[in-house]
Formats: C-alpha cells, structure tokens, sequence
C-alpha cells in the first residue's frame, strides 16, 4: 500500500465515523422536527436531547479531523474543493454552527418560547446540514470538481448525482438516528415512545433504501466514472448495504432494537464505502488520482504517526464515553 | 497617488479584503471563547476538589461553571469549525501551496480536539453517574489538551511569523518539507506561552468579574467570595507572569521580524538607543502626539538600553505594515497588562498585610473592568502580531494578496457571518443570564425547558 492510499484509508476512517456517528446526531434533528407540538413532542425531545448531548462534540470532531487529514495531505485538492464548492460548503458550515449552539442553547433555556425558538433552528439546521455536505460528496463522485480548481459554483453541486447525494445523506441520517432513539427510549423505560419511533423508522428507512436505488440510474448517465466503479469493486458493498438494511428494518419490526442498531450501522457504513471504493482510484474523479495528490511524503508519513497516537489516545476513552452513555444507569 | 492606489486595488483578488475582515472577525471571536476551554477546566478542578473535600458552596460553584461551560464550550466547538472551514474557504492559495507545511500541528490540534470534548461529555453528563473521584479527573485530560491544543495552534502562528521546515526551490515550488521542524520552529513555544498565560488571564478575570458584580450588588456571601477567589488567583499568576514572557517573546523581534518591530515603536527612522515612546501616531511618515522615554525602547524591543531599533524608512514601501493599527494595539496590550499585572501584585500585597480591597466598592469596580480589559488585551496582542505581520501571510515567502481565493461574493459572506455571530452572541447572553437569575431565584437543577413541568407552568 503506497503512503498515499494508507493516509486516504485514514481520513476515510474519519468519513465514516462521521457519517456515522456525526450522521446519527443530525440526524435526529428529523426527529425533533416531527415530534408535534410542544406537549405531545415533549417527550421525545428530551430523549434526543439526552441521548445526543454527551456524544455530538465528539462526534463532531470527526468534521475537524478530515479537514486537517484532507488539507495537510492533500492540500492542492483540498483548495481545488474548497474554491469550487464554496456554496454547499458554506451552508453547510451555517448549519453546523446554528445546530451546535441552538442545541446547547435549548438545553438551558429559561422559558418554553425560547426553547420552541432554538428547537426549530436546531432541529432545520440538523437536516440542511447533512444535505450540503452530501452535494459535496456529489459533486466530488460526479468529476465536477477541476484539478485546478474554481469549478462552476453552481452546476458543480446542483446536479442529479449532488442532490441525490444530499437527499441520501438527510436519509440515511435520519435512519440511523432513528434506531438509535428506539433502542435509547426502551432502555430510558419509555417503550410507548419507541413503538412510535419505530414505525417512522421504518418508514424512513424504506424511504431513503428506495432512494439509494433509484439513484443508481442517473448516477449511471451523470457519473459514470463513479457508476463504472459501484458495478465492479463496490458492488459486494452496495449488495452487503441491501441485506443490512433488510436485516435492520425486520429487527426494527420484530422490535429487537438494541440488535438493530449494529446492521443499521454496517447498511450505512457499506453505502459510504461504497462510495469511496467506488471513485477509487480517483482522489477528485477524472481529476486527480490519490497517487498524484499526496503531499510532501514527510508530511504523510507524520500524518501516520499523529494517526496512529490518536488511536492510542482517542480510541480507548472515547469507547469508553459510548460504552457508559449506552448503559441503564446514563440512561436515566 | 489615488490612481496607483487603484491599480494596486485592481490587482487585488476579489476576496482579500472581505476575506481578511472575516478571517479578523471569526479569529477575534472564537479566541474568547478559546481562552475559557483551556483555562476553565483548571477552575473547575479547583472548585470542584474543595467540593470534594466537604466545601458545600465550592460544589454548587463547580456545577454551576460546569453548565456555563457547557453553553461556552459548544459555541467554542462551533466556532473553531468556522476557522478550519475559513482556512480553505478565504485561503485557499496558502492551503494549496502550504498545507503540507503547517499541516501537521492541526492533525495534533485535531487530537486534543477529541480527548477535550470526549472528556467534556463524560464531565457534564458524568454527575451522580460515575465515582466522585473518577469524575473529578475527567477534568484533567481536558485541562491537559488545551494546553496541547494551544501549542498546536500557536505553533502554526509562529510558523507563519518564523517560517521553517522547506525550502523554494528555482521554479518556486515549495520542496524539502520537513512537518516536524516546522510544528516544533523556534517561535513556538515562547508564543505559546504567551498565549496560554492569557487564556488564564481572560478567563480568569472574566470570571472573578462576573463574582465582583455580584459583590457590588451587596451579594457578599461565601459563594461569591470563593466565586471571585479562585478564577482572580489563576489571573493573578498569569498577569504576573505575563510581561515576562512577553518581554522575552518580544526581544526576537529585532532578529525576526524587523518591520513589525519599527511598527510596534513608532520608529521611522533607525535609533541608537531607540526612546519608548507612549501613544502617538505616524502622520505623513513622521511620528507625532507621544510621549518619549529616552534608551527604554531599546530596552524593550532589544533587551539592552543601547542595541539600535530599525527604523520603517529601511523597509521598502511595500514590505511595511500598516504602523498605526500596528503600534496602537501594540501599545494597549502592553498598557492594559502592566495595569492589570500592578493591580494583582497590589491586591495581594495589601491582602497579605490583612487588608482586603474587594470589600472597597472602587476595587470591585476595578476587578469588574478587568474582564473586558483583559479581553481588549488579548484582542489588541492578536492585531498587533497579525496586522504587523503583513503584508505577508507567511512572513517573507508568501504575501497575503497571494494566499486568497478569487471567489466573488465574499461581502455576502462576511455579512451573514455578522448576522449569525450577533445572534450568537444574543443566545449566549440570553441563556447564561436566565441560568444566572433562576440560580439565584433558589433552583439549582435546569428543568428541561420543552418537558412536561415546564409546559404544565406555562399553561398556568
């Protein structure tokens, strides 16, 4: 594996565990919109806001971690995205400000009023967020972005791969977030509430599994590159995301919640990778190969090594932080 | 004049100046909030030990901190976000050419990234669920990553001020990098020293303000003598030690940065010994309105009464900074600290003598303005570092008009940002005084505002 790859498998490492996890967050952002009313929403507003507060800065951080993986590796394709898709990177950015500080704003507010005000810019800014970034994801997968960059603003993100890109991206979120809050309320003592949950995600998840097949057919004509790689070295990821998300949607229905959540997880996770496996070779699709766009090779080999005490560091405590949120006695 | 001015305006990319706003502003920002994630965890430690050790008003202080600092520390996140997107989004030429160079200090930054917010979950959430013991050390990784996270961060500062760790070959192409040599260059610890000391100073006398109000509104109590007490030591150490580094830090510049140095000194011309001079602005190349001390200009810049400073003429035009932003923030960032370093010494002084002036209304006064205070200082110390530098972005190797991108728009952009960071700003205001007036109202635990109790209240 040249040092190139390595350090790409890295900061997909980082895609994923933001997708995933950062996803879930934003995802529930979905739910808190759909709750109703103040009274009748209540309930499950405070189980989302337990069950993301302890985890979404971390999460976050995952955000944090590919762009400084992505600039210091790859810088000149970094500028090339960055001058290029300036627009949905910057709504994007809007939403993970206003999402962030109206959630911790919520918590602690002094009246319904103001707790009503931040919710709604919370729970819009939660689902704008995750359609941005998958434009970008888009608009990347699509070859729109030049090597050079300064791209279209505008044709480079609004385009069937990006908008099918951002929709999946709202979708997928929302799946995984729902899971996760049916498998929190159970164990929080709130089995009403995750039998509502329940069947709106399972009707998220046949909604964006939908999606995610219907939008193989215009990512066939718009990005070929792209469709070419998901029918050959990606297609056991696309077909091992199918039968995840079986799995998922019959343990959602048999209500086995908790066991739900690691195929929901893998479902989501093979869609990324799919997409990742599925551009290889291609840093910038029909632009720039990963070989071509590594950095100084001082600079990727250090990359390794600060990658590599992260593991070290961030790893055990941060499973340590998920293991103690998902126990009975944090649940309360 | 006017028509050269133009053509150099011409010449400008369309997003240097609404980049350079944007970039001033959200740095501006967020380096508040900065200053309470690395200091604020160390506090809280503090309080929340005493609380341990059976000090009931010290443990209602570290839960009480812990909820502020959980509004603080999520708009923080936020906020540092804007930067990393900003670094791409306003810089795209100094990312392009150079992140492989600083790149690596923000991978490690990235890294006490994690262990700061995953110990932070822990803390927050971690009351009444986890062993006293085990959640009071969750608070040192935290205190322990922004120190790391500082260095990381300052480290690319002085990268930009000293920069090392490559070399342009013929073609201009930048070869021979070397990631370490340029996350550990020269400048960096000493800068990070100085950084670090003045979170302590900005969060600390924040704080003790906050507690000094309250002691004017004859709010006296145990609680709010502690309250001040602990934030004002930590100032204190830092506000002492603060001119020191400083001074230190600034005795390089004469080497390193000549020009920032003139600008700082109002110097036009090179002198030997070179006068202190207090105020004043340079009108038509000539310094004027200040008040001079003869040889402490050499003393301050150079470390010796009769080393020469370099005067601006010995630059060419287009390698000066712009001197009167330069020398005035310069100027104010070291006034405000001497005030602040000869207010602690004279605090503790007449304390240790038995005499303690937070019961005097004027010294309440004073330690309510030394919050605001030390945020200026720190705002005017990043101006001057930052404006004297220019017009380079890495000094001597790439200008700043070089490192912008040519997006148009970025006015828009700049706007928006100002219009979310007021509300921001608003929020943040808004909830941490209601927290505030409920505490004191007698409840302790925030009801979830959309739950049941407080709908069951508002339909009352």
């Amino acid at each position: 594996m040249s040092l190139e790859v390595a350090v790409a498998a890295a900061l997909f490492v980082g895609v994923l565990a933001y997708a995933l996890f950062g996803g879930a967050d934003f995802g529930s952002g979905f739910f808190d919109l759909t709750a109703g009313g103040a009274r009748r929403g209540a309930e499950l507003r405070t189980l989302i806001d337990h069950s993301i507060g302890p985890v979404w800065e971390v999460n976050h951080v995952w955000l944090i971690y590919c762009l400084v993986v992505w600039w210091t590796a790859f810088p000149e394709s970094f500028a090339a995205v960055m001058t290029t898709l300036i627009v949905p990177l910057l709504l994007a950015l809007l939403g993970i400000v206003l999402r962030g500080a109206s959630f911790a704003f919520r918590k602690y507010s002094a009246t319904l009023s103001q707790a009503r005000t931040f919710g709604v810019v919370f729970a819009t800014s939660s689902i704008i967020t995750p359609f941005f970034l998958g434009t970008v994801a888009g608009a990347i997968a699509s070859g729109r972005v030049p090597a050079g960059g300064y791209g279209d603003r505008w044709s480079s993100w609004l385009n069937p791969t990006s908008v099918f890109g951002g929709i999946i991206a709202v979708g997928t979120c929302a799946f995984l977030a729902g899971v996760f809050l049916c498998a929190d309320a159970v164990r929080g003592g709130k089995p009403a509430l995750a039998s509502a949950l329940r069947v709106r995600t399972i009707g998220v998840g046949l909604a964006t599994g939908l999606v995610v097949f219907i939008a193989l057919i215009p990512i066939e004509i718009d990005a070929p590159t792209l469709a070419d790689g998901l029918e050959r070295q990606a297609a056991p990821l696309i077909v091992c995301s199918f039968l995840a998300g079986l799995a998922t949607l019959w343990l959602l229905w048999k209500e086995r919640f908790a066991l739900a959540r690691l195929p929901a997880l893998i479902a989501v996770a093979t869609v990324i990778s799919g997409w990742g496996v599925g551009q290889y070779p291609w840093l910038l699709v029909d632009e720039v190969r990963l070989a071509d766009a590594g950095g100084a090779e001082a600079t990727l080999q250090a990359l390794l090594v600060a990658v590599a005490i992260a593991g070290v560091v961030v790893v055990p405590p941060l499973a340590l932080l998920f293991r103690l949120t998902q126990t009975e006695r944090w649940s309360r | 004049m006017i028509a050269e001015a133009l053509a150099l305006a011409a010449e400008e990319p369309a997003g240097l100046l609404p980049a350079r706003q944007q970039m001033a502003f959200s740095l501006g920002w967020h380096i508040i909030l900065a200053c309470f994630g690395v200091a604020f965890p160390s506090m809280i430690f503090v309080v929340h030990l005493l609380g341990l050790r059976g000090n009931e008003v010290a443990l209602v202080l570290a839960k009480r901190w812990a909820k502020v600092s959980a509004v603080l520390f999520a708009i923080g996140a936020v906020s540092g976000t804007v930067l990393s997107f900003e670094m791409g989004l306003l810089w795209p030429g100094l990312m392009e050419k150079f992140g492989d160079v600083l790149g690596l200090p923000f991978a490690f930054e990235g890294l006490s990234f994690f262990t700061e917010a995953i110990f932070l979950g822990l803390y927050l959430y971690g009351w009444g669920r986890m062993s006293p013991r085990l959640h009071l050390l969750c608070l040192v990784p935290m205190a322990a990553a922004g120190i790391f996270g500082t260095f990381c961060v300052i480290s690319v500062n002085a990268w930009m001020n000293m920069p090392t760790g490559f070399r342009i070959d013929a073609a201009g192409e930048v070869v021979d990098v070397e990631p370490w040599q340029a996350m550990f260059n020269q400048g960096a610890l000493l800068q990070f020293l100085h950084m670090w000391l003045a979170a302590f100073m900005v969060a600390g006398f924040v704080v003790s303000a906050v507690y000094a109000a309250g002691a004017l509104r004859g709010r006296r109590d145990r609680h709010h003598r502690l309250g001040f007490t602990v934030p004002f030591v930590f100032a204190s150490v830092a506000a002492v030690l603060q001119p020191v580094v400083g001074h230190v830090l600034g005795i390089r510049l004469g080497e390193t940065q000549p020009a920032k140095l003139a600008a700082f000194e109002l110097a036009e011309t090179t002198e030997q010994p070179a006068p202190l001079r207090l105020g004043g602005l340079m009108i038509d190349g000539e310094p004027r309105y200040f008040v001079e001390i003869p040889n402490w200009g050499s003393f301050i810049a150079r470390g010796s009464f009769d080393l020469p400073v370099r005067g601006l003429d010995t630059f060419p035009a287009s390698d000066v900074p712009p001197v009167n932003i330069t020398h005035l923030a310069f100027q104010t960032m070291i006034g405000i600290g001497s005030l602040l370093m000869l207010a602690v010494i004279g605090y503790w002084l007449l304390r240790w003598r038995g005499r303690d002036l937070l019961e005097t209304r004027w010294f309440c006064w004073f330690a309510v303005a030394a919050g605001p205070l030390a945020v200026v200082a720190l705002e005017a110390g990043w101006v001057a570092t930052e404006v004297g530098r220019q017009p380079w972005v890495v000094y001597d190797v790439m200008r700043t008009v070089d490192a912008a991108g040519d997006n148009p728009g970025l006015w828009w952009v700049f706007g928006t940002m100002l219009v979310v960071y007021t509300l921001l700003t608003i929020g943040a205001v808004l909830v941490l005084r209601s927290m505030a007036r409920r505490w004191r109202e007698g409840g302790e635990d925030l009801p979830s505002p959309y739950g049941p109790a407080a709908i069951s209240e508002e339909a009352r």
